[in-house]
């Protein structure tokens, strides 16, 4: 392929191109953590991604142009038309599954490596500490394959049931030292064929059953998690194959990814230990125990409306509940006629709302809520208690002041929002049941919270009826 | 020496993606996740590497699963960053 040019020419080239492409890949993703520049970023790490890919087909000695090619169209085209057509709210199993992807991809390049030690080719690169690292980055992209893909049928209700058995945790406790034995043999003997596969099958075992004692509620962190493990068996697969735009690109992703998940484990006040080795939103730890006092009270769309559109400020708390009804559209016209009457109108948004941190700010953006109108917990916590009415919408646990006044329930230490304070409450609910985690919520009994019984789709538009008839 | 310079690139790699993500504001936490997810979709060109150099039938087989999943995580990857951070507006602009 590189017959054209001279092969220290071609050298120079990809070098050139994959620091290129580095670059590019840091810069995207700085553009990318500020709302006006990150449509920039990604355009910018697009362009890193396709000059490292062209490139390559530069390097020196490798055949199977034609099976390199048809796979790539082959995986690029599925990967398009999906990502094409996923709703928004199914974003966070769609990225699972393209890093679950990218997990099986690294641990697939070290199966080959490793199949050349085993056949005495060796290792494409004899670099240091290659065979080691190789064996790593296996491990870490298997684990992270096999627990993404679980994650996503988890999320698309696949696999609705929490599966957890006794002595689980004994069982990977053991297949983990069985994992590393294994490891150790393929990092530093001679192994036999056997080994090999069956660190691969552990591997893949360990990431089934890592995640599916984890409940839907703790799956964003998990996911995120994952990112993070791919990210880093990338790099190391990298430094396997010497290839620096791998290395660089899977580092700063794995500790970027890292980074992330301590952020969201925080926003949910729960350890990544905890999730990773306890169980929470599986319903089985006890839930509240504090005694429920007062009554819901109901209150009718019209009557609703008419007290937002005569308040002064208006805070809007939406949860997955709406977004779910696909209400956000509804909710976005309603806060324009509140805002033609001179309300002040802002939306409050919790890390956690939606099903990852920020996932409630891409589905209010579909719908054409501004950002500058969206705030942070930490922003708006404190503005509750000038406010006259704070709407609820299909959100739960993360108002639920049981986290500041309950020691006993298990979402205790949660930061929430603090709704309760403001003058009046309306909640839009489905029905009375408990919500995502099972935990009763005592904001609906609260003296100023009136109850707001249906469809989120259906009340918004009842609410937009009434604002506008005021 | 080899071995140093192997452990300088890791450090200052994993600064750099500490300090890139150390200053997010949380609406941008989904799409930046997104965003990394697509960044090691560089995945792809070490599984070009590795079918490229693939011998026998087998490591042909695993190469070709190795592109076909690293073609998919860098193009899924990029879709759906680039779909999510498209709806992302100020009121001040138009919109």
């Amino acid at each position: 392929m590189q017959d054209f040019l001279s092969a220290d020419l071609a050298k120079w080239l990809i070098q050139a191109s994959y620091f290129l492409a580095a670059i590019l890949f840091i810069w995207g993703l700085k553009k990318m953590s500020h709302p006006r520049t990150a449509r920039g970023g990604v355009v910018w790490a697009g362009i890193g991604m396709v000059v490292a890919t062209l490139i390559t087909f530069l390097e020196p000695n490798m055949h199977n142009y034609v099976l390199m090619t048809s796979a790539i169209f082959v995986g690029g085209i599925l990967a398009w038309w999906t990502g094409k057509r996923v709703a928004m709210t199914d974003m966070p199993q769609m990225i699972a599954l393209y890093n679950g992807m990218g997990g099986g991809s690294a641990a697939a390049i070290a199966a080959v490596e490793l199949l050349r030690v085993y056949t005495g080719a060796g290792l494409t690169h004899e670099a240091f500490a290659a065979r080691e690292l190789a064996v790593i980055g296996a491990l870490i992209g298997t684990v992270a394959f096999s627990g993404s893909l679980i994650a996503f049928a988890k999320l698309q209700g696949w696999m609705r049931k929490v599966y957890r058995f006794k002595g689980q945790q004994i069982l990977n406790g053991l297949f983990f030292v069985a994992l590393l034995v294994l490891g150790f043999m393929l990092a530093r003997m001679e192994f036999p064929a056997s080994a090999l596969i069956a660190f691969f099958t552990l591997a893949l075992l360990i990431g089934v059953l890592m995640t599916v004692p984890i409940g839907g509620a703790d799956m964003p962190v998990v996911i995120s998690l994952y990112n993070a493990l791919t990210g880093l068996a990338v790099g190391f697969e990298g430094f396997v194959l010497q290839n620096p735009a791998m290395m660089i690109a899977g580092i700063v992703v794995g500790s970027a990814g890292t980074l992330l998940t301590q952020l969201m484990a925080k926003a949910m006040n729960r350890p990544i230990s905890n999730v990773l080795f306890a169980g929470f939103g599986t319903g089985d730890d006890g839930g509240s125990a504090m005694e429920v006092s007062g009554s819901m009270k109901a209150i009718d769309a019209s009557d609703a409306a008419i007290m937002m559109a005569y308040a002064e400020k208006v805070i809007i708390i939406p949860g997955y509940g709406m977004a779910v009804a696909q209400a956000q559209h509804k909710i976005w016209e309603l806060t324009q006629v509140l805002i033609d009457k001179g309300v002040k109108v802002s939306f409050a948004i919790h890390p956690v709302a939606g099903r990852m941190p920020g996932h409630m700010n891409v589905l209010l953006a579909e719908a054409g809520v501004p950002y500058d109108l969206i705030y942070d917990l930490e922003d708006i916590n404190s503005q509750f208690a000038n406010t006259d009415v704070a709407l609820v919408i299909g959100a739960n646990d993360v108002v639920n002041p049981a986290a500041r006044k309950d020691t006993s329930s298990p979402i205790y230490g949660m930061p929430i929002l603090n709704a309760d304070k403001a003058h009046n409450v309306i909640c839009v609910k489905r029905g009375q049941g408990t919500g995502f985690s099972g935990i009763e919520n005592l904001l609906f009994f609260e003296d100023n919270t009136r109850m707001c019984y249906g469809d989120a789709q259906d009340v918004a538009q009842k609410l937009i009826a009434g604002a506008k008839t005021v | 020496m080899e071995g140093f310079i192997a452990l300088y690139i890791f450090m200052l790699a994993a600064f750099t993606g500490y300090e890139v993500i150390s200053k997010v504001p949380v609406i941008l936490h989904t799409p930046l996740m997104s965003g990394s997810n697509f960044v090691h979709g560089i995945v792809l060109v070490g599984a070009m590497v590795a079918l490229g150099h693939a011998d026998t039938p087998t490591e042909q087989v695993i190469g070709f699963i190795a592109v076909l999943l690293g073609a998919g995580n860098a193009v899924g990857g990029y879709v759906v960053t680039e779909r999510m951070l498209e709806m992302f507006k100020s009121s001040k602009e138009e919109s």
